[in-house]
């Protein structure tokens, strides 16, 4: 596999896989977060993987005792390019899929008559569009278990607020231009909001506390407001 | 136990950090100075991750209400117990009943207090630090407050044997002082105009000449917007030779990258695990705990340092603070 190491400072190391966004370098990313998973290292504290790259962090004070002369991210570059330059990109992973309702539209969705409007739409072709598609979790960063998500149809592209709204309840879906995320947790932001989910997508005393991980594959599931609150979702 | 009889600024529990769990968007925060944190926990007796108060600027009022151990590391908030000024970095028996409080911030803007056994809350995500955004972790998940009352784990056997040898030094007094300290060169210097070291970061090449000049050369404001996350600095503007488009990536503790207005941001414990803008420096970890005392108002500059130098300090630093370890287990077998 071709990649490049570069240092985040002294404790990580940024594996760099391309750099632009396509599947071929996601499925390298894919591949080096299944072997890390599988096979850890003494000095490894964790991962992260992102687009186009993979970075580990690594304890220096755990290799002190090992060095024969070299600096720790000497030391931590050999280890990794004994393990990757060997391994093949279409290590095969078992790719999970995960299906998330969202009502749509109505108190939920207050910007989907303006995404359908904005592109010659119905709000229920929206909705068809929407949730037609199979999407690929790219990496979760931004907020604990948000998801980037790769794979919507440009047919329901909406630019960003010209103001961001203050407040955005947890568990909303939106779109942002070419982009489609659902929000874990409340915050501020300028998506244009066409449902909810009643799916947690972060809970911190879970023993996995995000739903959804990288390289994950999504669908979204339209469902009524009697099966939102079914599901247990909040009114309002 | 102890009670907050006035909470302070922003006081919060902290160890070092949540690690294992960034891949899911989870920050790591902890400690902000995590050798003072280190060093607080080691002088009573605790291990170093166990956690303790971090306080900020303007110190709490805190009672305690047995006797026991304290150390107090960082920056100077002038300490005080009953009244009485209070040294820094040393393990302090304290009597039931007393009262440790802060005044003037005379030097830097965070202290960690450690308390033998550490602070007894539970792990969320396999740490006790507070999370203040996602309100996780820590005393209740928030900062603390006036009247909250916080146990402290059973206290180690090294703790016990401290408490032993301090209590015969006593006579009427209500805490007393070790006669030892830890090694002066351990101890930063916190000052204004603080120079930080810094490594080129692997975007550097990517901003314009002048841009990179004016890094190493110019004065940087600690702006008001800074805080646990990251400190926003003000000053020239930089900027990239020419635009590029930026995939987002993991960042660490001391991360300098620059968004499009040109001001540098500094990400520092309660950082997002992503992000994407360019990265123009890494702070030498060595120097973290030096910028961790900035506060806003302060003027900081940046010096380069190699990646190499920088390991080197590190390791160095790291074999200091195993010496003390050593030192502390010696000073108890001295006892027997």
């Amino acid at each position: 596999m071709d990649y490049s190491l570069y240092p985040l400072g002294e404790n990580a190391i940024i594996i760099e896989l391309g750099n632009e966004l396509n599947l071929l370098t996601h499925q390298k990313v894919q591949a080096i977060s299944s072997f890390l998973e599988n096979h850890s290292f003494h000095w490894m504290v964790e991962y992260i993987p992102a687009f186009s790259t993979v970075t580990i962090f690594y304890n220096p004070l755990k290799i002190m005792n090992n060095l024969k002369g070299e600096l720790p991210n000497q030391f931590v570059c050999n280890e990794l390019h004994e393990a990757l330059s060997d391994l093949p990109v279409n290590q095969h992973t078992e790719t999970r899929i995960v299906e998330i309702p969202v009502c749509y539209g109505e108190q939920f969705g207050p910007d989907l008559e303006s995404v359908a409007k904005l592109n010659g739409l119905t709000a229920d072709e929206v909705v068809q569009i929407h949730s037609s598609a199979e999407y690929t979790v790219y990496m979760i960063g931004f907020a604990p278990g948000f998801p980037y998500l790769g794979g919507m149809s440009e047919e329901i592209a909406a630019p960003r607020l010209p103001s961001p709204r203050l407040k955005i309840p947890e568990r909303t879906v939106g779109i942002a231009g070419k982009q489609t995320g659902i929000y874990p947790i409340s915050t501020p932001g300028g998506w244009n909001l066409i449902g909810r989910t009643p799916v947690e997508l972060f809970q911190p005393n879970a023993e996995t506390p995000s739903l959804l991980r990288a390289g994950d594959k999504i669908r979204f599931k339209p469902i009524s407001y009697q099966e939102y609150i079914e599901w247990g979702g909040q009114e309002g | 136990m102890i009670t907050i009889k006035k909470p302070g600024l922003l006081t919060t529990i902290q160890d070092l950090g949540r690690y294992g769990f960034q891949k899911y968007g989870v920050v790591v925060g902890g400690a902000m100075d995590t050798v003072a944190h280190r060093i607080s926990n080691l002088l009573v007796g605790n291990e170093e991750n166990a956690p303790t108060l971090e306080i900020t600027l303007m110190g709490p009022h805190i009672e305690f209400h047995e006797d026991t151990l304290l150390s107090i590391c960082g920056g100077d908030l002038s300490p005080s117990i009953n009244g009485e000024p209070v040294s820094m970095w040393k393990t302090i028996y304290v009597k039931k009943g007393s009262e440790l409080r802060f005044g003037a911030a005379k030097g830097g803007c965070r202290v960690n207090l450690g308390v033998a056994g550490g602070l007894a809350v539970p792990s969320v995500m396999e740490s006790k630090s507070t999370y203040l955004k996602a309100g996780i972790g820590g005393f209740n998940g928030g900062a603390i407050k006036q009247g909250d009352k916080i146990s402290t784990d059973s206290i180690s056997g090294v703790a016990q044997h401290m408490m032993g040898q301090l209590k015969k030094d006593m006579r009427n007094q209500t805490f007393v002082e070790a006669e030892w300290s830890i090694a002066s060169e351990l101890i930063p210097a916190f000052k204004n105009d603080q120079v930080i070291r810094v490594m080129k970061g692997r975007h550097y090449s990517l901003f314009s000449t002048s841009s990179q000049n004016a890094f190493f050369s110019s004065c940087f404001d600690v702006s008001a917007q800074s805080d646990r996350m990251g400190y926003r600095l003000k000053g020239v503007p930089l900027s990239l030779a020419q635009p590029i488009d930026m995939l987002s990536e993991a960042v660490s503790f001391g991360t300098i990258q620059v968004p499009s207005d040109g001001n540098p941001i500094i990400l520092l414990a309660d950082r997002q695990t992503t992000g994407g803008y360019p990265k123009i420096g890494q702070v030498a970890a060595v120097d973290l705990p030096l910028l961790a005392q900035a506060k806003p108002g302060d003027t900081i500059r940046f010096t380069e340092i190699t990646h190499e130098e920088a390991q080197i300090l590190l390791l160095q630093k790291e074999r200091k603070i195993q010496l003390l370890k050593k030192a502390i287990e010696l000073k108890l077998n001295e006892g027997e």
